[in-house]
C-alpha cells in the first residue's frame, strides 16, 4: 500500500501494531515531497535530516512500548510557527535567515506528543492574504489543478495535506487562513475558538483574532490534533483556563435533535455551483434528522470593513518590531502587501482618525458578537459555504488590495467574534475543484462542531476524493 | 454584493462616485510614521490602492453604533497574572545569535544622538 495515503488515525494504528515504522512512513512522505514539491511549492523548508533522525527515535520509543498521540507521525508546520534551530520566515524576505532560539507552544506540544516534523509550509508573507501569492518564496499551486491558487494564508499547509505530502499540518487563522485554503484544497481545516490554542511563538498578525489549528485528511484526525494543542498556556495570557473537552472520545456521539441554522445573508454572492453543493450537504443532515432553521444574520459585508480596520491596525503595531537590529533584515525588505497593510493601519490608528476607524470598527464588532449570541439561542450550529467560490486561477490576487477579504467574507464575522469553525469538503465543481462547507458554533463548541462534521464524513465519500498528481 | 468573486473584486476597485475619490492618505507622511522606505513610484501606487481600501471601509458608516460599547477582546479574561518567579531564559549568546551586529552579548544599534562639536 502507499504509505502517503494514510490518515493520522490509520498511520497511528499501523505504527502501534508495528506493521510499519516511522522511518518508512517519514521516508514515504519525504519521497512524495521530492517528487511533487518542485511543482507545488508547498514547503519553504524541508527538514529531511532532522525528520529521519526523529523518526528513528520514535521507532525506538515505540519498540519500548511508548504510546504518545503523535509518536512517529510526520507533520508539516506553517512557517510562522517558531521552531527552535529551524529557519522560520513567515514567507517574508525580512526573516529569510532567522533561526528562532525557541519553540512556539504549538510546536512544543506537538514535539512532546511525538511528532516528526517534515518541514515548514509556505504561506502568504506574514499571513497577509488568501492566495499564497504574497509569499516571497513563490506561490503554492493547488494540487487539484496547478493553474489554480490553493487559497491562504495557510496555502502550503492545505496543499501539502491535499497532495499527501504530509499526514496532516498546522495552520493559523486570523480570518479565513485555515478554513479558506482547506476549502480550496478539499481538506479538513479547523479554526478553534480564539484563546483555545496558544499564540506564543507564532509570528503575530492580528493579535485579537489569531488562532492556530490543524489541517487534516479527516475530521477524526482534526480532533486528535486539537486535543494536543488545546489548553491554557502561561506564555499566552489570552488562552482560556476553561478545560478542553475530550474531542477524540466524543467524536462519534449522536447529534440527534440538533438544530442547524442557515442564513440567506450567507448565500448572497455565493457562486451558484458552490451553493448547490452546500444545499445538498444540508439535505444530508435533514435526512439524519437534524432540524434546519432559517435565521437572519448581520450582513457579512460589514465584517469585511471591521476586519480590515482591526487587522491593518494590529498589523501595523505587530510589524513595528521588525527593525533588522535584533534579528532579520531591515524594513526595506517588506513586500507590497505588508507595506500596504502597515500603512493603512498606521493611518487608522493615527491621531484624529482613531475614533472614526478603529473605535467604530470595535463597536460594530460588538454588534457582530451579539448577533451571533442571539442566533445561537435558536440554533446549535450554523452552516454555510466557506468561500464564495471554488479556487481561483493563479494571478487572481494581483493588484486587488482587498482580494483576501472578499475570498474570506463568509468566515470573517465568526473570526471577529472569536468563534470556532471547521471546513469540510462537500464535493467538486464541474471543473474538478473542491467545494468546502463550514460549520460554525458558539465559543468553546469545538466538540459539537467536530461531531457534526464527523457525521457528514460518515454519510458521504467526499473526503476520500484525491487530486491525481 | 452579487456576481462572482472576480466581478465583485473588479467592481470594488472601481470607485463608485466622485466624493469617494477624494478619500486620500498622505502616503509620504504615513510611510514616515511607519518607518517604511518608499520610492516615488511606490508612493503613487500605494496612494491609489489605499484610497480604494478606504473607500471600501467607509461602508461602516452605514451602521448605526450609537450607544454601543467597543469590543477590544472576546475572551472575557481580565488581569491575567502569574507568579513572578525566576526561571531559565535565553543566554545572551542565544539572544543575539540572529543579530547582524553584536558585541560582547549586546546588540549594536544605529546611533540616534549626535556628538556635540
Amino acid at each position: 500500500m502507499d504509505l502517503h495515503t494514510l490518515t493520522l488515525t490509520q498511520a497511528k494504528e499501523k505504527l502501534a501494531k508495528k506493521e510499519i515504522s516511522s522511518v518508512e512512513l517519514t521516508r514515504a512522505y519525504l519521497d512524495r515531497i521530492k517528487t511533487l514539491d518542485q511543482k507545488l511549492n508547498a514547503f519553504v523548508t524541508v527538514t529531511e535530516d532532522e525528520a529521519l533522525k526523529n523518526a528513528e527515535h520514535a521507532d525506538k520509543l515505540i519498540a519500548h512500548g511508548e504510546d504518545l498521540p503523535l509518536l512517529g507521525i510526520p507533520l508539516a508546520i506553517k512557517d510562522n510557527f517558531s521552531t527552535k534551530g529551524i529557519r522560520t520566515t513567515a514567507s517574508s524576505k525580512v526573516l529569510d535567515t532567522y533561526v528562532p532560539p525557541f519553540d512556539s507552544t504549538v510546536v512544543k506540544r506537538l514535539k512532546d506528543a511525538g511528532m516528526v516534523m517534515l518541514g515548514k509550509a509556505n504561506m502568504d508573507a506574514w499571513a497577509h492574504g488568501s492566495s499564497t501569492e504574497t509569499s516571497d518564496f513563490g506561490t503554492t499551486k493547488n494540487p487539484w489543478n496547478t493553474d489554480f491558487l490553493p487559497g491562504g494564508s495557510s496555502g502550503g499547509s492545505a496543499a501539502a495535506v491535499a497532495a499527501n505530502e504530509s499526514v496532516a499540518s498546522i495552520g493559523s487563522e486570523t480570518a479565513g487562513s485555515i478554513r479558506q485554503p482547506a476549502s480550496w484544497c478539499g481538506v479538513v481545516g479547523l479554526k478553534p475558538t480564539y484563546g483555545r490554542v496558544s499564540r506564543y511563538g507564532v509570528v503575530a498578525m492580528a493579535s485579537s483574532t489569531d488562532s492556530p489549528g490543524p489541517i487534516t485528511k479527516t475530521v477524526e484526525d482534526s480532533a486528535r490534533i486539537l486535543q494536543i494543542l488545546a489548553g491554557v498556556d502561561v506564555h499566552d495570557a489570552t488562552t482560556s483556563p476553561t478545560q478542553p473537552e475530550n474531542y477524540v472520545a466524543a467524536i462519534r456521539d449522536s447529534i440527534q435533535g440538533i438544530t442547524i441554522g442557515i442564513s440567506d445573508d450567507y448565500r448572497e454572492g455565493v457562486d451558484p455551483e458552490v451553493q448547490a453543493k452546500i444545499d445538498e450537504a444540508i439535505k444530508v443532515y435533514e435526512r439524519l434528522g437534524a432540524k434546519i432553521k432559517n435565521i437572519k444574520l448581520f450582513s457579512p459585508k460589514y465584517a469585511i470593513a471591521v476586519y480590515t480596520i482591526l487587522q491593518r491596525s494590529e498589523v501595523s503595531s505587530n510589524l513595528a518590531r521588525y527593525d533588522g537590529i535584533r534579528y532579520g533584515n531591515d524594513r526595506s525588505h517588506f513586500g507590497d502587501e505588508a507595506k500596504r497593510r502597515v500603512m493603512l493601519g498606521t493611518y487608522t490608528l493615527s491621531a484624529g482618525y482613531y475614533d472614526a476607524y478603529y473605535k467604530k470598527a470595535q463597536k460594530v464588532r460588538t454588534i457582530i458578537v451579539e448577533d451571533f449570541t442571539t442566533a445561537f439561542k435558536d440554533v446549535d450550529i450554523i452552516i454555510s459555504a466557506t468561500s464564495p467560490s471554488a479556487a481561483l486561477p493563479l494571478g487572481s490576487s494581483k493588484n486587488h488590495p482587498m482580494f483576501g477579504e472578499m475570498a474570506d467574507i463568509l468566515v470573517e464575522p465568526s473570526s471577529i467574534a472569536g468563534l470556532p469553525g471547521i471546513n469540510i469538503p462537500v464535493g467538486l465543481t464541474q471543473a474538478g475543484l473542491p467545494v468546502g462547507m463550514q460549520i460554525m458554533g458558539p465559543q468553546w463548541s469545538e466538540k459539537k462542531i467536530l461531531q457534526v462534521a464527523q457525521k457528514f464524513e460518515e454519510e458521504t465519500e467526499f473526503h476520500t476524493l484525491k487530486p491525481s498528481l | 454584493m452579487r456576481g462572482n468573486l472576480s466581478t465583485r473584486l473588479l467592481r470594488h476597485n472601481t470607485p463608485r462616485n466622485d466624493k469617494k475619490l477624494n478619500m486620500k492618505i498622505d502616503v509620504k507622511h504615513i510611510a514616515k510614521l511607519a518607518n517604511l522606505p518608499l520610492s516615488v513610484d511606490e508612493e503613487k501606487k500605494f496612494e491609489q490602492q489605499l484610497a480604494d481600501t478606504l473607500n471600501y471601509i467607509e461602508e461602516l458608516n452605514e451602521v448605526n453604533t450609537e450607544g454601543i460599547e467597543i469590543t477590544p477582546q472576546v475572551t472575557g479574561l481580565e488581569n491575567v497574572l502569574e507568579e513572578d518567579t525566576v526561571r531559565p531564559s535565553l543566554t545572551q549568546d542565544e539572544a543575539t545569535a540572529n543579530a547582524k551586529n553584536s558585541h560582547n552579548g549586546f546588540f549594536i544599534v544605529p546611533a540616534i544622538l549626535e556628538e556635540n562639536a
